[in-house]
């Protein structure tokens, strides 16, 4: 009878507790948009962050993309092969890339690179009481900290999808057309007649939501540091949650790549 | 109104009845405070006791479980986010750990502020960093980081930080731990120097008696999860409450009464 008293206590306390944690990372989102939109608007931390998430992610996102694009038109190639209808390489490179792999990947590669540095970097101001510092400076730390990060990230998920697809569509052409003889002609053709507005849309809210949900959830994890169930403190706290963060966030990628997936087919 | 405290003084922060515990530890259990304008008030007490815990209550940063912290009459747990805004922005803060914007440099830190809460240019912003910064010996450090500073001078920088915009209210968090003696003494006379230029109210936390007591106004002892005094250093010292007497008994040694006793008591260490 105890044990199960003490089962249901545990029950109660986990529920509790994520509740707690959703709750606040709602409201984390909800004052983070506000502050996004609330004037004074300044430009120069929003450059600055789009340099650090989305121009310094540019190289991992070209070779990703590149091989990403490669691998793509090999399979394809063997695949379509027993088809007898390569013609379609084209197609099947540019749809694979623009509807879910672009996104999904670049994202997972953006979290892994920028996502890991804000939930770092957001922590350890935590633990040194820099957020403090800069709430007792009556500076909002939403406004100052996370609104420029939030911003910067929905402005570069985009543009870093767009070339990590248009490297993967080249990297497939290098593959199909000069590996497999393809004809370019074809492979651009096949491209031309069967991508169509809406996979682009549908590429494009993609990696808006993941920009979104790599800001969200990286920052949230090391604004709220403090609060961390297992402790947050030292330098082992900040290694904790930032993989927690990354692995949070990648899964978050996923099940939301469904779900939008789900919604606009 | 507390013994020792000026009646026709303001008094701009006030603690009734403020309790909060942490899991099943309680740490202040009806502390009761009242801080006059334009006075130095010192909490000391020996660490663990709860000395910060009453700094960040009067910060905002923590939130009591039950009892009333008032800013300027504005009652902090019940204020909205912009009201509390407003009374910070009358406040200055040195950190413990000065808590310094790591990855910008000296001048960054200090022009912050002004950034941030201003529109003044870049160019008066910079007139005002440098006078800042030459006030606190700091000339010609400006564009290094926090980390390439000694522990004495980035109190020096997080005091710079904490003036810039001409504050009503200074906290100070153990001000001088981790200092040696001339570093310390440093951090004392920039304090009472621009505490006579500035004519701010400052609440300092502190353990390092009995030189603090030269500096204050009013001296409280947190022991025990309760705030014993505030009293006037004289008056502190002279204490019949057990736990004041016991502290200064610990701390100080024999009571002195005279300068010359005070000199003496330095030379023994």
């Amino acid at each position: 009878m105890k044990s199960v008293t003490k089962y249901i206590a545990r029950l109660g306390a986990e529920t509790m507790y994520f509740c707690a944690w959703y709750g606040r990372l709602g409201l984390f989102l909800l004052t983070s948009v506000i502050a996004v939109l609330k004037p004074p608007y300044k430009l120069q931390p929003v450059i600055k962050q789009i340099r650090f998430i989305g121009a310094n992610s540019l190289y991992v996102i070209i070779f990703t993309g590149l091989f990403t694009g490669m691998v793509l038109a090999l399979q394809g190639y063997y695949t379509l092969n027993k088809f007898g209808s390569v013609g379609f390489l084209g197609a099947a490179v540019s749809l694979s890339l623009i509807r879910e792999l672009g996104p999904v990947l670049a994202a997972l590669m953006v979290i892994g690179r920028a996502g890991s540095a804000i939930c770092a970097e957001v922590g350890i101001m935590r633990n040194s009481e820099q957020i403090d510092a800069l709430e007792c400076m009556a500076i909002d730390p939403f406004r100052y900290l996370i609104a420029p990060k939030l911003l910067a990230s929905l402005i570069a998920m985009p543009l870093l999808v767009c070339i990590f697809d248009v490297v993967g569509i080249l990297g497939g052409y290098l593959v199909g057309v000069h590996l497999f003889d393809v004809s370019a002609g074809s492979y651009f053709q096949g491209m031309y007649k069967n991508v169509v507005w809406q996979d682009l849309e549908m590429g494009f809210v993609k990696s808006f939501v993941f920009g979104l949900l790599m800001v969200w959830i990286s920052s949230a994890r090391g604004f709220y540091l403090h609060l961390e169930r297992d402790g947050g403190f030292g330098a082992q706290g900040v290694s904790r949650t930032t993989t927690k963060a990354v692995v949070m966030a990648s899964v978050s990628v996923l099940v939301w790549d469904y779900l939008v997936s789900a919604i606009m087919l | 109104m507390e013994f020792g405290l000026e009646q026709d003084r303001e008094c701009i922060i006030e603690l009734e009845d403020v309790r909060k515990s942490f899991d099943s530890q309680t740490v202040l259990d009806g502390v009761n405070l009242k801080i006059p304008a334009g006075t130095t008030t010192v909490i000391v007490g020996a660490s663990g006791q709860g000395k910060s815990v009453i700094l960040k209550h009067m910060l905002g940063l923590l939130k009591p479980d039950s009892g009333q912290v008032k800013v300027f009459g504005h009652d902090l747990i019940s204020c909205s986010k912009a009201e509390m805004r407003e009374i910070r922005s009358s406040f200055g803060v040195l950190f413990q750990n000065v808590a310094l914007f790591d990855s910008m440099s000296v001048y960054d830190n200090v022009a912050l502020p002004l950034r941030e809460r201003t529109h003044i240019k870049e160019k008066e912003i910079r007139v005002a960093v440098e006078e800042k910064l030459a006030l606190m010996g700091l000339e010609g450090q400006e564009k290094k980081f926090p980390a390439q500073l000694s522990g004495g001078m980035k109190k020096r920088v997080g005091l710079a930080r904490a003036l810039m915009l001409d504050p009503k209210v200074v906290f100070f968090d153990e001000p001088t731990t981790g200092l040696d003696v001339n570093k310390s003494n440093e951090i004392y006379r920039l304090f009472y120097k621009t505490q006579k230029q500035l004519n701010y109210t400052a609440v300092i936390v502190s353990h390092d008696v009995p030189k603090i007591f030269k500096l204050s106004d009013y001296v409280a002892l947190m022991a025990e999860a309760r705030l014993h005094g505030p009293l006037s250093p004289e008056a502190f010292q002279l204490s019949n409450d057990p736990l004041i007497r016991s502290f200064v008994l610990e701390t100080m040694g024999p009571i002195y009464s005279s300068e010359t006793e005070e000199s003496l008591l330095y030379e023994t260490f």
